[in-house]
């Protein structure tokens, strides 16, 4: 082996992108990401960025950093879905539509990819990490360190994904990249390997994420507040965490093993020496099942918070939404087979992951419920969360009920990888987690940054994509009934399906318009900010802990760590005070938080570079990233000077000040 | 069951666990016993070593409340024979149903590659 | 909302940070799992070659677990001499811990490196791709704790027995006990049951 080709491994110049298409996309990414960097350069904030955003511990900071990289990822991965769409409503009878039939394998497998793990785990992991530890009372999370390598991991997987745009390709296997068309013999590129370690990188980050919030509720709570006083948000975001725990490590077995097989020559999941396929299918549905679970529970946990707080009225049936969360919980663990019910695994097997399907809607039909009866004698105050809850009890329902419906095995051998099948996930995932998240950004906005979205773009919005997620899949349904598989970049000229194609391309423009809407909503509210702003830290009459603050939130969150009697605390602390009860005023306490890091970021790089060096087989680079990690780890698990104090009267000042605005404001 | 970290209980957990393998590898060696039996006997002197470590070495169960360490150590289990046991299973069923066992799929992907395929 | 007590800074870190470590252990445990239920699945498909009964050779397999097993009493000896702030004791314990790991993990690259000798490597078929990637990740795990180890052995040389190292010790002493507790079932499943 030569020097260069020890050196560069299998990269060369033939990696840049060759197509319109692709050379497109980077470019936009490439000078995307130049612009920003000449804004900060002129701005001159690059010390600012670096001390107060990429080094802070502050889960509040953590969780903004999230939400942006899920939002470019959310624009990426949009862009993605209108080339879908236009391809599968040109590409009929004689016309081959505006891509190429490889560029679209990639270009749906990235669609999947970026939506599941960067834009709703993104989206997940940043509104958790804003308000769980202001929910419980709590200054952070139980490892701010962990919480910053966590995020880091999460950008590294990012970055990965989006080079694959400009260097070599990305993988063409769908977004769970089945063997045998994963292995080295029918996918022999970079594309697969780029996948697996952007999924092994993120996948790390989730993990450590569910440990962390995990022993964050199950230590970290505020005095007086037991587990059955959390907010219900606490609870679903418990219950996922325990899945995640749990489903993760599937996934980096399942996806080790497949790079065992495309690094090492073995013969897990190939189809010769002795490999069975069929094993991989059914260790990445083990994980992906829960996965989607870790997706939507903590959108309902969202739900309950804003269903609770806009009527005006304390959630319904608190107890048995907690046992509904469980009762999924233990659930998603044994419904996985219900994603390849049509591999053969025969009646019994079927029936047995049938009938649990089923039973996992009871617990989800419980929740739907519950938020329908604390609306019954509420008074609805109907700001825009609400708008996206009305959006979500109807378009999730419908989605829910085909699931339902695809449970029955039988059934599912019809619809099993046709449109009807894509039309039930989105709807599930659009109405429930993305229209959960939406509400719960805007709804913990102003707790953040101090000032309220505009109320009146927002609900355009969210209009929008009501009507345009109706318009694009319910044509899909129709589609899937009548035969059209997915995944295909071409159709017959069959009677009636091209306009069906034309009508859901017609929805994906009403759902971007729903997202340039959003994107106003956020500029418009940035230059409104003295008009919206949130003077009191309740700006929506709310119930729980983290209204008790004021806007933006300070860096301590609570000066005093409160007490707890009751849920709703919050509340019944202005009940009393309205009743005439006097507020003591508060001792201050010297109080202990993170100092700053660059490691988390370092630890990210390197694994970066161990990806990076495997996906080109540059061996000395995996090699060098993996001594950097190690190297990185040792370096913080041995330094004892990762506090910083705030003194007592320090504390006290600060408060008093954020007082003084309130009462002035 | 409470038990500290001391000279004594780690002693007994470090001589019960080496009774407990040579036991297990002695009926195996020395075939004390066949097939569904055998497997039967060893698996559950595995598993007693298991307890015996988690408690003598480990300290399971001697947190004061809440048990959080045991209650996720016991979730644990229950996610992992379900994927252990639910896979055993489902590829059971798959590889019986798509008609040939493993040694024969392999019989018949050697046969197809001396053939030159 | 009345003021309260806040606890000293590292006073409830130590529950907290094991309680953390121990889930990352569960963790752990189920990835192995997948591991295992693979090499379940996949042993039989041997693709026409030997079997776990035609390539194990067991008194090597006892040794190595009788080794393992002894590293895993040690390193609970080092925690008793943590308890008693022994520093003397700890490092002769931690030590022999290392020599054994260190010995474990010899006898384990010596038998990889026999089976691919003579042909039995990971690329000879699905069974022995299972084979090599469970108990390698085993011995992975073995690594990464001599490792720590080593960084433990070197942080108590230079700044002594501190509450920090005495809980990272700790932490180390889980991670050791469940590899050998993971070891159990290889031993048992792989080995055993390849063989009987």
């Amino acid at each position: 082996m030569d020097l260069l080709e020890f050196i560069f491994g299998r990269l060369s110049f033939d990696a840049l992108p060759k197509e319109m298409i692709t050379i497109g996309g980077a470019l936009t990414m490439v000078f995307g990401a130049l612009f920003v960097a000449a804004v900060i350069t002129y701005l001159k904030r690059w010390k600012w960025l670096w001390k107060n955003w990429l080094t802070s511990l502050d889960a509040k900071r953590i969780g903004v950093m999230y939400i942006v990289v899920a939002v470019i990822m959310l624009l990426r991965g949009g862009g993605d879905a209108l080339l879908i769409r236009a391809q599968q409503a040109t590409s009929v009878g004689d016309s081959t539509g505006v891509l190429t039939s490889d560029t679209f394998q990639q270009i749906f497998s990235a669609h999947g990819t970026i939506m599941i793990f960067f834009v709703a785990m993104g989206l997940m992991f940043g509104l958790i990490n804003l308000v769980l530890p202001l929910m419980l009372g709590k200054r952070d999370v139980a490892f701010p360190f962990l919480n910053s390598v966590s995020f880091w991991l999460f950008t590294g997987g990012m970055v990965m994904i989006n080079l694959s745009l400009m260097l070599g390709e990305f993988s063409a296997a769908g977004w769970l990249a089945y063997p045998p068309l994963s292995e080295l013999e029918y996918s022999p590129g970079v594309g697969v390997d780029y996948w697996i370690w952007a999924l092994q990188i993120a996948g790390l980050g989730s993990l450590f994420s569910g440990i962390n919030f995990l022993v964050t509720i199950l230590k970290d709570r505020a005095p007086g507040m037991t587990l059955m006083k959390m907010p219900i948000f606490a609870w679903s975001v418990l219950v996922t965490t325990i899945l995640i725990i749990f489903a993760f490590p599937i996934l980096t077995a399942t996806l080790g093993m497949l790079s065992l097989d495309r690094l090492m020559g073995m013969h897990f999941f190939t189809s010769d020496f002795g490999g069975n396929p069929m094993m991989y299918i059914n260790l990445i549905w083990a994980w992906g099942h829960p996965e989607v679970y870790i997706l939507i529970l903590p959108a309902f946990g969202i739900f309950s918070e804003v269903v609770a707080t806009f009527s005006r009225k304390r959630l319904f049936g608190y107890k048995t939404m907690v046992a509904a969360l469980f009762a999924i919980m233990f659930l998603s663990f044994v419904v996985w087979l219900h994603h390849f019910f049509t591999m053969g695994g025969g009646a019994n097997v079927n029936a047995f992951f049938g009938i649990t399907t089923m039973i996992i809607a009871i617990p989800t039909g419980v929740k739907v419920f519950n938020w329908l009866f604390t609306m019954y004698g509420g008074r609805i105050d109907f700001k825009s969360p609400m708008t996206w809850f009305l959006g979500f009890i109807v378009t999730f329902t419908i989605g829910g009920m085909t699931g339902v419906l695809m449970a029955v095995p039988a059934i599912d051998f019809q619809v099993h990888n046709s449109l009807f099948l894509v039309a039930h996930f989105h709807n599930v995932i659009i109405g429930g987690v993305v229209f959960g998240y939406f509400a719960g950004l805007t709804y913990w906005f102003p707790k953040i940054f101090g000032f309220k979205l505009n109320e009146t773009i927002g609900k355009y919005a969210s209009y929008c994509w009501m009507t345009g997620f109706m318009v694009a899949f319910m044509p899909l349904y129709a589609l899937g009934f009548m035969g059209a598989t997915r995944r295909l970049d071409h159709y017959d000229d069959i009677g009636g399906w091209q306009v069906l194609f034309i009508v859901a391309g017609m929805g994906v423009m009403i759902i971007m318009l729903g997202i340039a809407l959003q994107l106003l909503q956020l500029g418009v509210s940035v230059w409104q900010r003295k008009k919206n702003i949130d003077t009191t830290g309740d700006p929506w009459n709310g119930r729980t802990l983290e209204w008790s603050v004021p806007s933006p939130a300070p860096f301590y969150n609570f000066a005093v760590t409160p007490v707890v009697h009751d849920r709703d605390p919050f509340w019944t602390a202005k009940q009393a005070i309205a009743k005439g009860k006097i507020v003591e005023k508060p001792t201050y306490q010297d109080i202990h938080l993170p100092k700053n890091s660059s490691i988390g970021m370092f630890i990210a790089a390197f694994a970066f570079m161990i990806g990076f060096g495997l996906v080109w087989y540059m061996w000395w680079l995996a090699i060098l990233g993996l001594l950097g990690v190690v190297t990185c780890i040792i370096l913080r698990t041995t330094s004892e000077d990762t506090e910083y104090t705030v003194t007592a009267a320090e504390l006290e000042k600060l408060d008093m000040a954020n007082k003084n605005k309130e009462r002035f404001a | 069951m409470t038990l500290q970290a001391s000279l004594k209980n780690y002693t007994i957990g470090f001589v019960l666990s080496v009774i407990l393998t040579l036991l297990a590898y002695g009926a195996v060696v020395n075939h004390w016993s066949t097939g569904w039996v055998l497997i039967a006997l060893i698996i559950s002197l595995a598993i007693v070593q298991l307890v015996i470590q988690l408690v003598f070495f480990l300290h399971l169960g001697n947190e004061t409340k809440p048990r959080w360490n045991l209650l996720t150590f016991l979730f644990m289990m229950m996610v992992l024979l379900i994927i252990v046991i639910g896979s055993l299973w489902i590829m059971n069923n798959l590889n019986y149903n798509m008609m040939m066992s493993p040694e024969e799929m392999d019989t018949y992907m050697m046969q197809q590659s001396n053939k030159g395929f | 909302m009345n003021s309260v007590v806040t606890k000293a800074p590292h006073e409830h870190d130590d529950s907290t940070t094991k309680l953390g470590f121990w889930i990352y252990l569960m963790t752990d445990c189920v990835l192995f799992a997948t591991l295992f239920a693979t090499y379940a699945v996949l042993r039989g498909n041997t693709y026409g070659g030997p079997g776990g009964s035609e390539l194990f050779d067991m008194p090597f397999v006892l040794a190595e677990t009788l080794i393992l097993l002894t590293s895993s009493f040690t390193s609970g000896l080092a925690m008793l001499a943590v308890h008693q702030k022994n520093v003397r004791q700890i490092v002769v314990w931690l030590a022999a811990t290392f020599a054994l790991g260190a010995a474990f993990l010899g006898l384990e690259l010596s038998e990889f490196a026999k089976l691919a000798g003579e042909g039995h490597s990971w690329q000879a078929s699905a069974f022995l791709s299972a084979f090599f990637t469970l108990v390698g990740t085993h011995g992975l795990h073995i690594t990464a704790g001599l490792v720590w180890l080593s960084v433990m052995l070197w942080q108590l040389r230079r700044k002594g027995l501190t509450a920090h190292t005495s809980r990272q010790l700790g932490l180390f002493s889980m991670f050791w006990h469940f590899l050998d507790v993971v070891w159990i079932f290889i031993f048992t499943i792989v080995y055993l049951m390849g063989v009987a």
